[in-house]
């Protein structure tokens, strides 16, 4: 099970099996979106914030 | 022998809809490449390494990204899902609804204006409460019910000076009192795949802001309504909302071209990522066979 930090308020994650890079998580501690950047080591980032151009 | 054909999945961000559609790009063992948005750039003077690419698929979060990268894709003549074109109109209500218009499609009444000024005089002529929408925009975002005249001055003002230049193109579309949800259709090509009620107590429906999902059963009216909304802007993998309006029944709202389907899919029981793949699959073979 890899683990991560949060950027933000330093809780540990667990990553979920099958997790791919580019995807989105929620901090449960302090509920910030991140984005995992990388899978080897698992590294998490700040995701970017919505743009006004951002949908479907 | 067929040469083996080259997909790529232009993205921004991994969502589920994106894991769904790698797993049945990798299902079907087909050769793809995923193309963050963010990482990519195009080099006018070398076109060469996208035209390796047989169809592209484009599913960026950004509608400028996402349509300014199938402009160039298609300039290069690649393939893509769904075309520039279709995007150019889907991604702007203002042209979405000029194409249903143009094509006799039932949409809710609206008009545009371009100065705070103008845009009073039709919101009155309309009468309250009436809808404010930005041309571009997505997820339920900016929309204003405008219920009597000093709100309507008041949006006004702050659009034209607090908005970006967009925002002064002013959208005013009939309140329409709808039974508490309205429609999303899934059509793919010459399909209307699947049908969801999104329920909410609140006006804006959108799951991005908290709809709930409810299968639609697809009626003959709403399949050809659907066909129809999708052949206004041009077709191809599109999500379609309807609205129920009291008097004038169905009628389109608007059309997305890079659809969510992450309660869709669940809800319908319906692979669409794997139908989105499919249909990705047959604009490449088109293309290479012709």
């Amino acid at each position: 099970m890899k683990t991560v930090t949060c950027p933000e308020c330093e809780a540990q994650i667990e990553l979920a099996a099958g997790v791919e890079v580019g995807e989105i998580l929620v901090c449960s501690d302090c509920g910030v979106d991140l984005e995992v950047t990388a899978l080897e080591p698992a590294t998490v980032q700040l995701a970017p914030m919505e743009q006004e151009d951002w949908g479907e | 022998m067929q040469p083996r054909l080259k997909i790529g999945v232009l993205y921004s961000r991994v969502r589920v809809e994106e894991k769904w559609i790698f797993g049945a790009l990798e299902k079907r063992g087909i050769e793809y490449d995923r193309l963050d948005d963010r990482a990519i750039y195009f080099d006018l003077n070398n076109p060469k390494p996208w035209q390796t690419y047989d169809a592209v698929l484009e599913r960026s979060i950004s509608y400028n990204s996402g349509l300014y990268a199938l402009r160039l894709l298609n300039a290069f003549g690649v393939p893509t899902v769904n075309t520039a074109a279709v995007a150019e109109i889907c991604g702007d209500k203002l042209m979405t609804s000029a194409a249903l218009a143009r094509d006799g499609v039932p949409q809710p009444h609206n008009a545009t204006a371009f100065t705070p000024e103008a845009a009073l005089e039709a919101i009155e002529a309309f009468g309250y409460p009436v809808v404010l929408k930005p041309v571009v925009g997505s997820w339920g975002r900016l929309l204003a019910k405008i219920n009597d005249r000093d709100a309507a001055e008041a949006v006004l003002e702050h659009k034209s000076t607090l908005g970006s230049a967009l925002h002064s193109v002013f959208y005013i579309q009939e309140y329409i009192e709808k039974p508490g949800r309205d429609i999303r259709a899934i059509v793919i090509g010459d399909k209307v795949l699947t049908a969801m009620y999104r329920k909410s107590e609140h006006w804006i429906t959108n799951t991005a802001r908290g709809g709930e999902g409810e299968l639609c059963p697809i009626t003959p009216e709403i399949e050809e309504l659907c066909l129809r909304a999708a052949n206004s802007v041009g077709g191809g993998v599109l999500a379609v909302d309807l609205v129920e309006h009291p008097e004038k029944g169905l009628m389109v709202n608007e059309i997305n071209h890079t659809m969510e389907f992450h309660t869709m899919q669940p809800v319908s029981g319906i692979d669409i990522a794997g139908e989105i793949v499919e249909y990705v699959m047959s604009v490449a073979k088109e293309k290479v066979e012709a």
